[in-house]
């Protein structure tokens, strides 16, 4: 193998010398190498696509977890927030978001004023621009929070606009806003300024991850909270059903169950409802849950119940091949010593099959961590800003779910929400990648050998 | 129970404790133990051996109920276990085997501690009150196994950490703990090294003053060291049923002459 000369008389069949490689040899070797070349390249761009994925979902989306907010001097009026003038909650509360305009336009112009920023060429109305129309409900869950602040000026951080946003960014340029009708270049060497002058700043956006979602006009104050929550209440509920029963199942199958035609057709049907489209599970879900047992749309409840009959299969098929893997001396070993077939089961097999049922439910579950399809059938995409209560209740308020977030996003027009969308995605990655890494310490931790 | 030790040595050991009557065992259309009748006594070593595949271990399978765990496998005829129909309706094999012991061919301890090992028939039959009583059963157990000395220092070692020889001493422990009354051994010593066996059928030998020991095993040497009593298989046929010493000097059988001589294996 080492070094091939070709010897020039060709030696006797019988007496080739083991210093050259032969004919056959070096044919098997020349095929060797071309099978690990083509793995190499397989590896190669399978490595390729993800970085490419990755690379244009992190440029893509990591600004969405910086937000530029402007700091303004808010003159709190009591006329206007208060006119009972008896700081009654209740009297508070009665001055909608629209009350809370002309409070806007004063702090514009008071902050201003203290920054000492000329609106120049701009109308009032330009200048208030570059503030989020989210700024009014920001302020007003301020005076309720704490109705004290009534009759004082406050400084308060409020949402920049998202094209002002998006200039910091680099999504709006100069000359991007000339032909833009929502954004003008005078608006962003106004924001220019104030960020000079220090009263706007871009900084880590945690409302991102913890408010809920926001309308068309106002990407800025979009947040991923109640998707969160809503996917939460679902793995919850797939990992409290899915689990027990498909674990249940499998065992059965695996170890009691006898061995005839009914077994064997039921095996069959597992292995093809794994390989079911989502869809289906999610008119099954609409036909079954929502329009016969009657149970609320855009429900945690549902979406989980849904996600659970996508889930089994995968469970089962997983907990099942890591069952037929413990060895059967084992088994035969605590049947020979008086166990029953239970006490087999539950103390020798169950904990040798730990590892490989539990990446596999977490497979299972990272699976429908990621499934949008059902979830759009049964009402999940929603628009939806209120938070789910506490469970049990909760599981029965509308959310909305992490993909299903992402779809909803990457349909809306503002560039801005495409920005959210891939942030999106990044918080599904992190959570994706938190249990697979949850399945490999599993893994490892139960590992036993025999 | 070490007070029933003596008892059980005054039992008279012509006393049957296992007669087999009309044994037949099918796997599907198989017919692999045809007609087989034997009485295996109390206090003795009874070895059977015979050819690769004559159904040595299915008859030995059969005496605790092991086969039932085969789906394909259907028993016909009587097994009396101290005059009692082992394969009586009434009867739950979980019982059955907690008197009647089994050590495997290949030693498969449990992936867990050598202690967990030994202590785990007690403790599922209840045999041990407290910690104490268990740690006593446990140790009891392996000095019966003749593996204490070497284990006593890492009694909460994997059990799987062990040569093969001391796993397999382990697992005769282990069936040991439960205080059966019957052990049977499917070739224990076939996974040993000369050494290791030595050490196994010394035990064996010790074990049949407490129990009736039940050896398969494909070395005839090892049958002629540790039985008092051979049976030969054949091809599912019980050819002969005696005394080792008659076996091995005076066969009565062709087959059973041509096995012992090398000819038929
Ligand atoms: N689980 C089984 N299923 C079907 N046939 C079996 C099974 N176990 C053993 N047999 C058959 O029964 C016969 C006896 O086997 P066995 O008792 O293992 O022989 P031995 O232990 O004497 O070598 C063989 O022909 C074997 O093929
Ligand atoms: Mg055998």
């Amino acid at each position: 193998m080492t070094d091939a000369t070709a010897s020039g008389a060709a030696p006797e069949r019988r007496h080739t010398s083991l210093m050259t490689a032969d004919k056959g040899t070096r044919r098997r070797n020349a095929a060797e190498a071309r099978f690990r070349a083509y793995g190499l390249a397989a590896i190669a761009v399978g490595l390729a696509a993800l970085v490419i994925l990755l690379v244009s979902i992190l440029s893509q989306g990591l600004s969405s977890f910086r937000q530029a907010y402007v700091t303004l001097d808010v003159p709190l009026t009591a006329e206007t927030l208060d006119p009972g003038g008896n700081r009654d909650p209740a009297d508070i509360a009665s001055v909608s978001t629209f009350g809370y305009s002309s409070i806007i336009r004063d702090a514009v112009l008071n902050t201003f004023r203290n920054a000492g920023i000329e609106i120049e060429g701009l109308s009032e109305d330009e200048a208030r621009g570059i503030i989020s129309p989210e700024a009014s409900a920001q302020i007003r869950d301020r005076v309720l929070a704490d109705p004290e602040l009534i009759g004082q000026t406050v400084e308060i951080e409020v949402l920049a606009n998202s094209w002002i946003d998006g200039y910091f960014k680099g999504r709006v340029t100069d000359r991007t806003a000339e032909l833009n009708s929502n954004v003008s270049p005078a608006q962003i060497q106004l924001a220019q300024a104030m960020q000079d002058a220090g009263i706007l700043n871009v900084h880590f956006n945690w409302a991102f991850i913890t408010a809920p979602d926001a309308s068309d006009n106002r990407p800025e104050a979009a947040g991923l909270g109640v998707a969160i929550i809503g996917s939460l209440y679902m793995m919850l509920i797939v990992l409290c059903l899915a689990l027990p029963i498909g674990v249940a199942a499998s065992i059965y199958l695996e170890e009691f169950a006898p061995q005839n035609w009914f077994t064997d057709v039921i095996e069959v049907n597992i292995s093809n409802l794994a390989a079911v489209p989502s869809i289906v599970y999610g008119i099954l879900g609409l036909a079954i849950f929502i329009n016969f047992a009657g149970l609320p749309q855009s429900a945690p409840i549902v979406g989980g119940l849904v996600l659970t009959l996508m889930t089994l299969p995968t469970i089962i098929i997983a907990t099942r091949a890591s069952l037929k893997a413990v060895p059967p001396s084992i088994r035969d070993a605590a049947l020979g010593i008086g166990a029953s077939k239970m006490q087999s089961v539950f103390h020798h097999v169950l904990p040798l099959a730990m590892p490989g049922i539990l990446t596999g439910t977490i497979i299972g579950l990272a699976q429908a961590l990621g499934e949008t399809a059902p979830l759009l059938l049964i009402g999940m995409v929603a628009f939806v800003r209120d938070y789910p209560a506490a469970p049990p209740d909760g599981f029965f308020d509308p959310a909305s779910a992490l993909p299903v977030q992402v779809y909803n996003w990457t349909q809306r027009a503002d560039p801005a929400f495409v920005e959210r969308a891939s942030g999106a995605i990044i918080v599904l990655l992190v959570f994706l990648l938190i249990m697979n890494t949850l399945a490999i310490v599993l893994r490892r931790r139960f590992e036993r050998r025999w | 129970m070490n007070d029933m030790r003596p008892l059980e040595r005054i039992v008279d050991t012509d006393n049957v404790k296992i007669a087999a009557k009309n044994v037949q065992v099918y796997y599907g259309d198989t017919h692999a133990i045809k007609d087989v009748d034997v009485d295996i006594l109390a206090n003795t070593v009874t070895a059977f051996i015979g050819p690769s595949g004559c159904g040595k271990s299915t008859f030995l399978r059969c005496i605790n109920r092991m086969n039932d765990t085969i789906d394909i496998a259907r028993i016909e005829g009587n097994i009396l276990l101290d005059g009692e129909d082992i394969y009586d309706k009434r009867v739950d094999p979980v019982q059955l085997r907690a008197r009647v012991g089994m050590v495997f061919q290949k030693p498969n301890p449990f992936p867990k501690s050598i202690y967990d090992n030994v202590a785990y028939g007690p403790k599922i039959h209840g045999l041990a009150r407290n910690k104490a009583e268990l740690d006593e059963i446990v140790e009891k157990a392996l000095r019966r196994g003749a593996i204490w000395d070497e284990v006593k220092d890492r009694l909460h070692a994997s059990g799987t950490g062990l040569s093969g020889g001391q796993q397999q001493r382990l697992c005769i422990a282990r069936a040991v703990a439960t205080e059966p009354e019957v052990l049977l051994m499917d070739e224990p010593c076939s996974a040993l090294d000369p050494i290791a066996t030595a050490q196994v059928e010394e035990l064996i030998d010790e074990l049949k003053e407490t129990y009736s020991v039940v050896i398969v095993t494909h070395s005839m040497q090892q049958a002629a060291r540790v039985s008092q009593k051979t049976a030969f298989f054949h091809l599912g046929n019980l050819v002969e049923y005696g005394d080792t010493g008659d076996i091995f000097n005076t066969p009565q059988d062709q087959r059973t002459e041509s096995y012992i001589t090398g000819r038929i294996g």
